[in-house]
């Protein structure tokens, strides 16, 4: 287990057992040694049990504050841990370079592939530098052009996705944050290269889909993806932010239910307790999982991987005829 | 996020102005720009612009068809489709009660309106979009009738216009709501692959995924003065940045200005504007007898 400073709410019985254990192991002595640590094991094992009885009932709206943990991994970590390298490259070519989206070459196990993703930052310094992961304009072109480098040198799109939404402010406005995304919607659609997109953290509306129209799109189990955060949803539909708990159940935010509706292909494991409990746990699933689908992709003719996409897309609704 | 404005007007004018209008025998109205009291024979007339003022009222789906489309040439599609309440969502009414009130109060079964029909004598594929039902939100019914109406005239070689008009991605839809904008994108892609025409009219309001999907994507881009066009809606911005936006913002002109917008036209020259673009674009007019097109 690693030890978290950030503790939430439904994790605090379980913390305060570990807080016992960590007292319990200052006062041992040699004397009472043996005594202590059967008292340790016992509360151990009873702490494990609350975090599996805990973590096996979680509310969507405790789901949304685990795929927003302040520890939970980002993107670049993904990327240092499950890649062997990355040469990011800046800039969309036509006013700045976005920090809170951003790309770049990497090889995943000798393999080059373009590696693209939102990027929040781990403490308020950086997360005032990278926007809290809400990108620009800027970080959309500068993706679809990564992209189509990418599909020039035939080599496989990884995406990355996690951020609250595209950011709302007025620059981004003006130079039509809407159009950017748009434009990444319908040329994604003829890439001939394989996509494959991870939602890795907060799958926030237009903002993420502006990077995830992949092959094959699958989502960390305690990641969110939502057409409106819950607060955003409660505020609109209630009047009340407070009410976002009852916005979280009934979006459909939730990897299980998601997949459910086909909208997400597969569902990575995490670790009870969420991805910042057990990094290492968590970027080696993530890595079985690329390889396993990269092995896949590299059988599929370019027609193929363009008519799948469509496909994958074109089947997601449901209606009455 | 702009599905909030839609909420928030539902209690001022914008709205009150809309069922004011639909009311039979209630011969005048005010107009919400200029504050001039028109009558109602007069404004329908002016195709419902004030005729002291020019504000340009939102119309409905078979209002923007009948001034867009030549008499009896439409022919609808899909009409029968209707929404589903997949998830179980219920806010202060259900969602299934929500499909209801909107059936009723819109006379219609969705949010837009697909055909195909002559626009002075070309042959073009519409999807019409109408905000009197439920804001003209695009949920699964929406993305899946443009979806095919796309891919209709991908398959039969026609252009296609949208006009739009919408708050967005619809909440109660959740995610499959915003998966609609990949799909009707990807139909765009197709289309525009076979060097066929897209014209893509962004009428007031058109915000949030509507805006960042179809509605952006048109090789031409049109609207009608002031209409409100954006991604977030201006209260969020104003939350975010913490300042008071500029006068005119996200509004037609404001987009022109920054290069989102092609041309701007007041309703009476719409479709003369559009029959030109169709010229300039080498679409031929169908003879009489022969409706098979180009
Ligand atoms: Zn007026």
């Amino acid at each position: 287990m690693e030890t978290n400073k950030y503790i939430l709410e439904f994790e605090k019985p379980i913390n305060d057992l570990y807080k016992k254990i960590d007292e319990l192991s200052i006062l041992s002595s040699d004397k009472n040694k043996k005594e202590l640590n059967l008292d340790i094991s016992i509360i151990k094992d009873k702490a494990e049990k609350l975090r599996e009885k805990v973590y096996s009932n979680l509310e969507p709206i405790q789901i949304v504050q685990i795929a927003r943990h302040p520890e939970r991994p980002l993107m670049l970590d993904y990327v240092k841990n499950v890649f062997d390298d990355f040469l990011e490259l800046h800039g969309d070519r036509y006013f700045g370079d976005d920090t809170a989206l951003i790309g770049g070459f990497s090889n995943f196990e000798g393999q080059p592939v373009m590696v693209i993703g939102q990027q929040k930052g781990a403490s308020t310094k950086m997360n005032l530098y990278r926007n809290f992961g809400m990108p620009q304009p800027e970080g959309y072109r500068k993706a679809l052009r990564l992209m189509k480098m990418a599909e020039k040198f035939n080599i496989p799109i990884i995406t990355l996705v996690d951020t609250p939404g595209a950011y709302p402010g007025l620059g981004s406005e003006e130079r039509g944050v809407a159009e950017a995304i748009a434009h990444n919607l319908q040329d994604m659609a003829g890439l001939s290269v394989p996509i494959i997109s991870i939602i890795i953290g907060e799958g926030g509306s237009g903002g993420a889909l502006g990077i995830a129209i992949g092959n094959k799109v699958a989502m960390l189990k305690y990641s969110i993806y939502s057409v409106i955060t819950p607060e955003g949803c409660a505020a609109i539909l209630w009047r009340d932010a407070g009410l976002s708990s009852v916005a979280a159940d009934s979006l459909g935010i939730i990897s299980e239910k998601l997949l459910e509706m086909k909208v997400v292909d597969e569902i990575i494991e995490e670790p009870l307790g969420g991805a910042h409990s057990d990094r290492q746990k968590v970027y080696k699933k993530v890595k079985i999982f690329i390889k396993k689908e990269l092995k896949r992709y590299s059988k599929y003719s370019k027609e193929k991987l363009i008519q799948e996409r469509y496909d994958r897309f074109r089947s997601i609704g449901e209606y009455y005829e | 996020m702009s599905i909030l404005d839609w909420f928030a007007k539902k209690n001022d004018s914008v709205v009150v102005e809309r069922s004011k209008l639909d009311i039979p025998g209630n011969l005048w109205v005010k107009c919400i720009t200029c504050n001039g009291v028109l009558y109602s024979k007069d404004l329908e007339e002016n195709n419902k612009v004030c005729p002291h003022c020019g504000h340009h009222f939102r119309l409905t789906s078979k209002e923007r068809m009948k001034l867009i489309l030549d008499k009896d040439s439409f022919e609808e599609f899909f009409s029968t489709m209707q929404p589903k309440n997949a998830l179980g969502f219920k806010d202060t009414i259900s969602y299934d009660e929500r499909i209801k009130k909107a059936k009723k109060s819109s006379n219609l079964n969705e949010a837009v309106v697909t055909g195909k029909g002559l626009l002075d004598d070309y042959e073009v594929v519409v999807g019409i979009m109408d905000f009197s039902y439920m804001g003209g939100s695009m949920g699964s019914v929406v993305g899946e009738k443009l979806t095919r109406a796309i891919e209709y005239a991908t398959e039969h070689n026609l252009p296609v216009i949208i006009f739009s008009s919408s708050g967005g991605a619809r909440m109660q839809e959740g995610v499959l709501s915003l998966m609609q904008m990949a799909k009707t994108s990807a139909a765009i892609y197709r289309l525009k692959q076979k060097n066929l025409l897209y014209i893509s009219v962004l009428c007031d309001p058109t915000t949030g995924g509507t805006t960042a999907s179809f509605a952006m994507l048109g090789d031409i881009n049109m609207t009608e003065p002031n209409a409100l066009i954006g991604f977030a809606g201006p209260r969020v911005i104003e939350q975010t940045i913490r300042q008071k936006l500029p006068k005119k913002f996200q509004r037609s002109e404001y987009l022109l200005e920054h290069g989102m917008i092609d041309y701007i036209t007041e309703r009476k020259d719409m479709k003369p504007v559009l029959s030109r673009i169709l010229g300039y674009t080498s679409h031929k007019k169908i003879s009489k007898g022969n409706n098979n097109g180009n």
